[in-house]
C-alpha cells in the first residue's frame, strides 16, 4: 500500500531546558506523524514531554527557557521551526488549532465566548462582525451548545459547557489540524465521553488530523486511530490502535496496558511499574526506560535502541521487542 | 432586579458608615480641650457673658441632648450654622468644595495617565530601561511626601523659573503644581499596583489560548490581558482618589487656595464644632460614595462581580 503523505510530521526534534548553567533535554528525538482526517493518541506518563511537543507545534515553547536542539516539524510541506513569527500566526488558529486541559483556566474571563470566537473570525478570515456572528451561533450549534451562550462569560458555563465553547472556537476558522491537550481530564466521566463523541464527529465532518494527548491509555483507545507512547521525550512503540492493544511490542506499553484496571479481569492484580521516570538531566545513553525495564538488558543501558518497523507501520524501539514475560 | 439589591445594600451600608463617623466625631471634639464660647469670648470675657454664649449656641444642654439634636439635624442633611459666622456650614463647605474637587479630580486624572501606561508597560516588557524608569519613578513618589514636593515645586518653578502663579487659584496654571504635587505620590502607587495586574494576567494561561488562536502580541497584551488586569486597578484608584481628597486639603495649604482645607482648619483652631462636625461628616460620605461608584464601575468590567 502507498505510504499518505502526512499532514503533520515531527522529525527528530530535540528540544532542552536551560536553568542557570543546568540543561535538560526534554525531548531526546521526537518523531510522531499525524494523517489527514486521523486520530493520533500520544499517551505518556507526566512530564514525559506531551506538552512540550504540543507547545512545539504551535511555536509557543517559552525560549528561553526553552530551546530547540535540531529537528523538524512538517505542516502541509513546510517546516514550521524555519517559519518567521510573522509567518507562524497565520497558521496558528487558522490551520493549527489547539484546546487544553482546563477550559475554565484557559478561556479569558473578562470576555463574552461569543467575543472569544468573533475575535479570530474577524482576524482570519476576514469577516463582518455581522457574518462573524452568525458563523458563531451556527459553530455554538455545531458543538451542541445554546445559541445563547454567545452572550455568556465562561463563568456562567459548566465546565462540558465550557470545553464545547473552547472546541466551538478552535474550529471556529476550520483548521487542518486540532491539537487537544488532555481535553478530558479535568471533567467527569459522562463528559469525557460526550466531548470524545464531540471531537470524532468533527474529526469526521471536517477531515481533520488531530492530535490527541492523554495520559489514560483507556481514553485513548475510545477514540484514537493510531497511537504513540512516548516516554522520557522519546517515543517507544507506535502503531495503528488495534495493533497495539492486540500486540504490544514495548516493554513499557505492556506494562501500561496491565496497569489498566479490566472489567473482564475482575479479581486479577493490577501491575504496577517499578520506579520513576528518569529527571531529564539524568538519562545517559542508553534506553531511558532500562533503569524500570523487568527484561533489560546490559547493552539497553549503554546504547540508545533504534526504531524497528513491523508489519502495518508499528514501529518500536526496543532490542528485545515483543518479549513476553510473566507481568 | 440584582442590581437595585446591591445598589440598596451600598447605600445602607454608606449610611451606617455616615452614622459612625458622625457620632465619633461629635463626642471627640468634645473631649479634646477648647470651649468656643471661652473662644468666642476672648480671653478677658466674663463667665456670665460666657454662659450667655454656651446658652445662644446650645452647647450648655447635656451632652446626649445636644448628640440627638445633632444626629435629627444631619439626618435632614442640616449641617447646622458656624458659631463664627453664623452661616450655614453646608453653604460654606459647597463654595469651598468645587476646589477640592478640582485638585483631587485633576490629581487622580494627572496619577492615572502618567502611572496605567507606564506600569503596563513595565510588565510587558519587563527588566527593561522602561520598567527600571518606573521603578526609580515610584520610589521617589512614595518615599517624597506631597507637601515637601510641593513646596520644592513652588521654589523652583514659581521663584527660580516663574513659569507657574505662586499663589491663588484664578487660572489652571495655578493648578499645575498642587496638581503635580499631589498626583506624583498617588500615580507611584498605581504604577506599582498596575505593574503587578498586569505581570500576574500575563502568566495566567488564557494567555496561551489568545497566542494559540494566533492573535497578535499587540492583541494578547493589550485587549486580553490589560481587560483582566485593570479590575483591580479601578480598586486602587479609588481608594486614591479617597486619599487625595485629604491630600488636598493639606496642600491647599501650600498652595494657599481657598478649599476645604482652609475652611476645616479655621473651624479646628476656632473650636467651630458645626464646621468640624459637618466637615468630617461630608468627606466620609464623599469618601463611601467614591467607593460606591468604584464598586458599580468595577461590576460593569467584571462579570463576575454582579451575580454575587
Amino acid at each position: 500500500m502507498e505510504r499518505l503523505v502526512p499532514l503533520v510530521s515531527i522529525e527528530d526534534l530535540r528540544v532542552a531546558f536551560s536553568f542557570g548553567n543546568k540543561e535538560a533535554t526534554v525531548l531526546r528525538g521526537m518523531n510522531l506523524s499525524v494523517l489527514k482526517n486521523e486520530i493520533h493518541g500520544l499517551v505518556g506518563e507526566s512530564g514525559s514531554g506531551k506538552t512540550v511537543t504540543s507547545t512545539c507545534i504551535m511555536r509557543l515553547l517559552p525560549i528561553p527557557p526553552g530551546k530547540i536542539l535540531s529537528g523538524h516539524i512538517y505542516f502541509d510541506g513546510k517546516d514550521l521551526l524555519s517559519l518567521t513569527e510573522e509567518q507562524m500566526r497565520t497558521y496558528r488558529g487558522r490551520r493549527i488549532a489547539m484546546i487544553f486541559q482546563e477550559p475554565a483556566k484557559y478561556l479569558n474571563p473578562a470576555f463574552k465566548i461569543g467575543e472569544q470566537i468573533i475575535e479570530m473570525l474577524m482576524l482570519h478570515i476576514k469577516m463582518n462582525k455581522q457574518s462573524a456572528c452568525k458563523r458563531a451561533i451556527e459553530l455554538l450549534r455545531l458543538v451542541g451548545l445554546d445559541e445563547k451562550v454567545i452572550d455568556k462569560y465562561p463563568h456562567e458555563l459548566s465546565g462540558g459547557m465550557k470545553q464545547r465553547a473552547m472546541i466551538a472556537m478552535a474550529i471556529s476558522c476550520d483548521p487542518d489540524f486540532l491539537i487537544a491537550d488532555e481535553p478530558t481530564t479535568a471533567l467527569d466521566v459522562t463528559l469525557q465521553i460526550q466531548i470524545l463523541a464531540l471531537l470524532k464527529k468533527l474529526k469526521d465532518m471536517k477531515k481533520l488530523g488531530v492530535l490527541f494527548i492523554s495520559h489514560d491509555l483507556h481514553l485513548v483507545s475510545e477514540i484514537a486511530d493510531r497511537v504513540s507512547v512516548i516516554y522520557a521525550g522519546r517515543i517507544v512503540e507506535s502503531a495503528a490502535k488495534e495493533d497495539l492493544f492486540k500486540n504490544p511490542l514495548h516493554p513499557y506499553t505492556r506494562l501500561l496496558m496491565h496497569s489498566i484496571p479490566d472489567a473482564k479481569k475482575k479479581g486479577s492484580k493490577l501491575a504496577t511499574i517499578p520506579g520513576q521516570v528518569p529527571d531529564a538531566a539524568e538519562i545517559g545513553n542508553g534506553c531511558a526506560f532500562a533503569n524500570r525495564c523487568p527484561i533489560a538488558k546490559e547493552n539497553c543501558f549503554t546504547d540508545i535502541p533504534g526504531y524497528v518497523e513491523y508489519e502495518n507501520a508499528h514501529t518500536v524501539a526496543c532490542y528485545y521487542a515483543g518479549k513476553i514475560w510473566e507481568i | 432586579m440584582d442590581l437595585i439589591r446591591f445598589i440598596t445594600r451600598r447605600f445602607l451600608r454608606l449610611i451606617l458608615t455616615a452614622f459612625i463617623i458622625a457620632t465619633i466625631v461629635f463626642f471627640v471634639i468634645r473631649v479634646i480641650p477648647g470651649d468656643p464660647a471661652l473662644i468666642i469670648a476672648g480671653i478677658d470675657a466674663n463667665p456670665a457673658d460666657v454662659q450667655a454664649i454656651r446658652v445662644r449656641l446650645g452647647t450648655d444642654r447635656p451632652l446626649l441632648v445636644q448628640y440627638g439634636d445633632f444626629l435629627w439635624h444631619i439626618a435632614r442633611l442640616d449641617f447646622g450654622n458656624s458659631m463664627i459666622s453664623g452661616e450655614p456650614v453646608l453653604k460654606l463647605i459647597l463654595e469651598r468644595f468645587p476646589l477640592t474637587l478640582k485638585l483631587a479630580i485633576f490629581g487622580i486624572a494627572f496619577s492615572i495617565v502618567i502611572a496605567v501606561p507606564l506600569g503596563v508597560l513595565s510588565a510587558v516588557k519587563r527588566w527593561s530601561a522602561w520598567d527600571y524608569f518606573g521603578l526609580v519613578l515610584s520610589q521617589l513618589g512614595m518615599a517624597i511626601p506631597s507637601f515637601w514636593f510641593g513646596i520644592i515645586l513652588l521654589l523652583i518653578f514659581a521663584i527660580k523659573i516663574p513659569i507657574f502663579p505662586l499663589f491663588g487659584s484664578e487660572t489652571f496654571a495655578h493648578y499645575v503644581l498642587p496638581i503635580v504635587s499631589l498626583g506624583f505620590g498617588r500615580a507611584a502607587i498605581i504604577l506599582r499596583h498596575t505593574r503587578a495586574s498586569m505581570v500576574e494576567e500575563l502568566s495566567k494561561e488564557y494567555i496561551i489560548t489568545a497566542r494559540a488562536k494566533g492573535l497578535t502580541e499587540r492583541m494578547v497584551k493589550y485587549k486580553h490581558a490589560l481587560k483582566n488586569a485593570l479590575l483591580p486597578i479601578i480598586t486602587v484608584t479609588s481608594i486614591e482618589l479617597g486619599y487625595m481628597l485629604g491630600g488636598a486639603i493639606i496642600i491647599e495649604q501650600v498652595f494657599s487656595m481657598p478649599g476645604l482645607g482652609r475652611l476645616f482648619l479655621s473651624g479646628i483652631y476656632q473650636r467651630d464644632f458645626p464646621i468640624i462636625q459637618g466637615g468630617v461628616v461630608f468627606v466620609a460620605i464623599l469618601f463611601s460614595s467614591i467607593n460606591f461608584i468604584a464598586d458599580i464601575l468595577y461590576s460593569i468590567a467584571n462579570p463576575k462581580i454582579r451575580l454575587s
